[in-house]
């Protein structure tokens, strides 16, 4: 292509049409445009922080007077500020108040005290000033609850009752101390409920439950005792998006008092975006609207917020400083003194890195819940459209957990109690169901519920039938009581009796304050009964030793032990000790055996086209499979084919003083009739040497284990013997990989090595092995 | 620590799986009674959220409303539900039966929702 093609199509180069196909370019990106609130951190339409108080009464906020008060400013006026500190707060300078917020010197209740007397104006301009990690010190400070913890979604395409039972035990297991759940049918609700309450009850005592719906169904749940918690009730930063969205703050201010007087944790919902994507912004930015929810949510008496974008994530992903907004949200909540339910829970990025990005930050500063839903299901089952982390990043969680040494709330459960706690949550889902007259599944349906990945593994499920169930539920006035009554009459005490406790720990009412969960002891853990006492290093919440092993024993994490005992089951009644010439004894028991009775030892060879494969000393002991998963003896005789192709013969012999390849195939070349030797280490690394060279020389290497095929070893022995005759080899490229294989396989390698090592002994001569078999 | 009761008067340690199977266990039993958030409402006050404290004190107020009512309460506080007068006197009847904290906040709705058109 020339250069007037490339002008004349309009085509981008190739670098750039590379650049275009990445997934990052999938997203969009807004360019920043106050006027339609396209702005994340400060709009120059945002007020200007101000406040006057006459008489005890605000008469002016963030430049509006009383009698322009919108009815978000008025109920934030009369109820929202602490007149008895807010000469204090707003006239202390913005930095000096974003210092304090972050100064370890200055304790969390200072800023708490601080921010109670503080417009929303004020708190938006205070909270523009922290840096990403400011923002990270700040959060580790500010949030309410010492213990840090995590929320799972629960849901699927079909409602499948015994789908969701065995995904709310599997999310119950993992650590999750709320469920939320939500429906695709509205009417399946109560259907939801149940099964999710049943399934997290297997998996874990003390889970809250929720099931998102309409406020009143929500509420009826919630009276039922079939649910625990509520967090959708959403607020919005303008009036006209409130009302659009049928409340007020009174009707809010009442409901989130109706779901206290029936003791149900709630909490409100809010974030950057949906103003704007309702078109209703009013030019303000994101921060100084959110400003305004949570410090509506702190004036009606919410004790917490679900914020960080929501819904309108993405929206605030697409302008610049987004992700910075989202996070300030979170520690906005925090410095009102209100539970922190930190977002990441919509899908904001195509990327990985970039959705990675925005997460990342949160779980290492340590949120009451790092998600508001971190999608325990695969997404395409995540009825709230799939979260920013998804049943397919549960291991890169854990993982990352276990990277930087932090309680992100998750935990590893081992696989045959992942098949044992779903199956009895399907069971007793089932159980429940067929006793209250709800709904019969087959053993089928069960053993299919616990045995998928996701809905699409359930095969054809009667969906009318869980729509009867929920009509059933609902028009039966099934209770709590109901369900343990069920589950104790079908044989499931234990659990009823789980039920039951949670549903009378409840009555105590210590869990409607501020950040509280249930721990597995049905310990209230929240504001009042673990307070964050973060005062710098050396303070605040560290896990204890258990929960850190817990944290640091992934499932794939391999030791010594794991890898000698794999290798000990590839092994072989090959590569004996060859007998002592003239004994006539054939090749025997491998390994210790043959090494505490001293075989032959290696001598140099006379015939001119002798190759000597010399192999490392735990080769034939504890060594039997290389990196590539080949057993060590198809490696040596591919070795031997490709000498023999090339008319020469090998002998293998293992060196015991040194696990250094180069050595090794050094040591070899000089026992060699030819001067070429060929160095083998058990791990696969492989390379050609000729008497005459410095170790560290070598003729032919192949330093890539896990990717030297049999095809390739063959040919490293061909090219040897050609050395060895004087001709010309045809050399092997080393095979290249893109892949991360350094990362895959050193913890092996280092294994392997130590395996190795502990057969050296100084000084050991060579000893000749059997080729018997080999070929 | 004060004895846990349920809003049916029932102490909390007799919620049992044994009373489940007499069949003694209503919702009634499984509600939150009033003293219980009051005591709450203490709790939140001592942390520095006197709003949590003035909604669990509302909410006390409310466990003495059926579930319809309350939610009978919800709707007409919605945008555009219910005028003024109606409002002013859903406030008065729940001072009049014993729920000013809930009556203050319906009148002080009244009041906004006149000046900025969200009354029927």
């Amino acid at each position: 292509m020339t250069a007037e093609d490339i002008k004349a199509g309009g085509r981008p180069v190739g670098r750039v049409r590379f650049m275009d196909a990445q997934r990052v370019n999938l997203d969009g990106f807004a360019v920043e445009d106050a006027e339609l609130g396209l702005v994340a951190m400060r709009s120059p339409y945002d007020p200007e922080p101000g406040l006057v108080i006459r008489d005890g009464r605000v008469t002016e906020m963030d430049g509006v007077p009383e009698d322009g008060f919108d009815s978000l400013d008025a109920y934030i006026a009369r109820h929202g500020i602490d007149l008895t500190v807010a000469e204090e707060a707003m006239s202390l300078p913005d930095v000096e108040f974003a210092r304090r917020m972050v100064s370890p010197d200055v304790p969390r209740s200072e800023i708490i005290r601080l921010s109670a007397g503080a417009t929303p104006a004020k708190l938006a301009r205070v909270l523009a000033l922290l840096r990403p990690p400011e923002l990270g010190q700040a959060m580790t400070k500010m949030r309410a609850r010492r213990t840090p913890s995590n929320q799972a979604h629960v849901t699927n395409r079909l409602d499948d009752p015994l789908l969701l039972a065995a995904d709310s035990a599997t999310a119950a297991a993992f650590g999750f101390r709320e469920v939320e759940t939500t429906v695709p049918v509205l009417a399946d609700a109560p259907s939801n409920a149940v099964a999710c309450l049943i399934g997290a009850a297997v998996g874990a005592q003390g889970v809250l439950i929720q099931c998102s719906v309409e406020e009143a169904l929500e509420l009826e749940l919630g009276m039922r005792g079939l649910t625990s918690y509520a967090e959708t009730i959403s607020l919005y930063g303008t009036e006209q998006v409130f009302t659009d969205g049928d409340d007020t703050p009174w009707s809010k201010a009442f409901l989130t008092s109706a779901y206290a007087s029936r003791g149900m944790k709630m909490r409100v919902s809010s974030g950057a975006g949906a103003e704007v994507l309702m078109a209703g912004a009013e030019r303000k930015s994101m921060l100084y609207l959110e400003s305004r929810c949570v410090a509506l949510a702190r004036a009606i008496g919410a004790q917490g917020v679900q914020n960080g974008g929501i819904d309108g994530a993405s929206v605030a992903a697409s302008v610049p400083s987004g992700l910075r907004e989202l996070m300030s949200e979170n520690l906005m909540a925090m410095t009102r003194n209100l539970e922190s339910c930190s977002g990441n829970d919509a899908l904001m990025s195509e990327s990985d890195m970039r959705r990675t990005s925005r997460t990342l930050p949160i779980v290492l500063a340590g949120s009451d819940f790092m998600f508001s839903g971190f999608g325990s299901i695969q997404r395409y089952d995540n009825m709230f459209g799939p979260s920013n982390f998804n049943a397919e990043d549960i291991d890169d969680f854990l993982a990352m957990q276990r990277d930087w040494g932090v309680d992100g709330g998750l935990r590893t459960v081992p696989e045959d109690r992942i098949a044992e706690l779903r199956r009895e949550a399907a069971q007793l889902c089932r159980a429940v169901y067929q006793h209250l007259g709800l709904a019969d599944f087959t053993d089928e349906h069960v053993e299919r519920a616990v045995d998928a990945a996701g809905s699409k593994d359930l095969g054809e499920t009667d969906t009318l039938a869980v729509v009867a169930a929920a009509h059933a539920i609902r028009d039966g006035g099934i209770t709590v009581v109901d369900v343990v009554a069920a589950l104790d009459e079908t044989g499931y005490e234990s659990v009823a009796e789980r039920i039951l406790v949670m549903t009378a720990a409840r009555l105590a009412g210590d869990y409607l304050q501020t950040s509280a969960i249930f721990d597995e002891e049905l310990r209230v853990l929240s504001l009042v009964t673990d307070p964050n006492d973060y005062a710098g290093p050396g303070t605040g919440f560290e896990p204890g030793p258990q929960r850190q092993a817990e944290i640091d024993a992934i499932r794939q994490a391999r030791g010594v032990a794991d890898l000698r005992a794999e290798q000990a089951a590839s092994a072989v009644p090959l590569l004996a000790v060859a007998a002592p010439a003239g004994s006539g004894a054939a090749a025997g028991d491998p390994g210790r055996e043959a090494a505490a009775n001293p075989g032959r030892e290696a001598a140099p060879g006379q015939d001119p086209r002798e190759v000597v494969i010399g192999v490392s000393p735990a080769v034939g002991r504890d060594v039997w499979r290389c990196l590539s998963g080949m057993p060590v003896t198809d490696v040596l005789a591919e070795l031997l084919a490709g000498l023999e192709e090339e008319g020469c013969t090998g002998r293998v012999v293992r060196f015991n003083d040194t696990v250094d390849l180069g050595r090794i195939g050094l040591a070899a070349a000089r026992l060699a009739g030819s001067g070429i030797g060929i160095g083998l280490q058990g791990k696969g690394t492989a390379l050609i040497h000729r008497r005459d060279l410095a170790p560290l020389a070598n003729l032919e290497l192949y330093s890539v284990a896990p990717a030297v095929t049999a095809e390739l070893y063959r040919l490293l022995g061909a090219n040897a013997a050609r050395h060895a005759k004087g001709g010309t080899p045809d050399p092997a490229r080393n095979p290249y990989t893109d892949e991360a294989i350094e990362a895959r396989y050193h913890t092996t390698v280092i294994a392997l090595m130590a395996l190795e090592r502990a057969w050296v002994k100084p000084g050991a001569p060579p000893e000749e092995l059997s080729l018997e078999g080999l070929r | 620590m004060t004895e846990v009761r349920a809003l049916s008067g029932r102490p909390v340690e007799e919620l049992t799986l044994e009373a489940v199977r007499q069949g003694e266990i209503g919702l009634e039993d499984l509600r939150i009674h009033p003293e219980t958030l009051e005591r709450q409402a203490t709790i939140a006050e001592q942390h520095e959220n006197p709003q949590l404290a003035e909604n669990l004190r509302r909410a006390a107020e409310l466990t003495r409303l059926s579930d319809d009512e309350v939610l009978a309460i919800y709707a007409a506080l919605r945008p555009g539900r219910a005028t003024l007068a109606e409002l002013t006197a859903l406030a008065e009847s729940l001072a009049d039966r014993g729920l000013p904290r809930c009556a203050a906040l319906v009148a002080e709705a009244a009041e906004v929702y006149a000046r900025r058109g969200l009354s029927a």
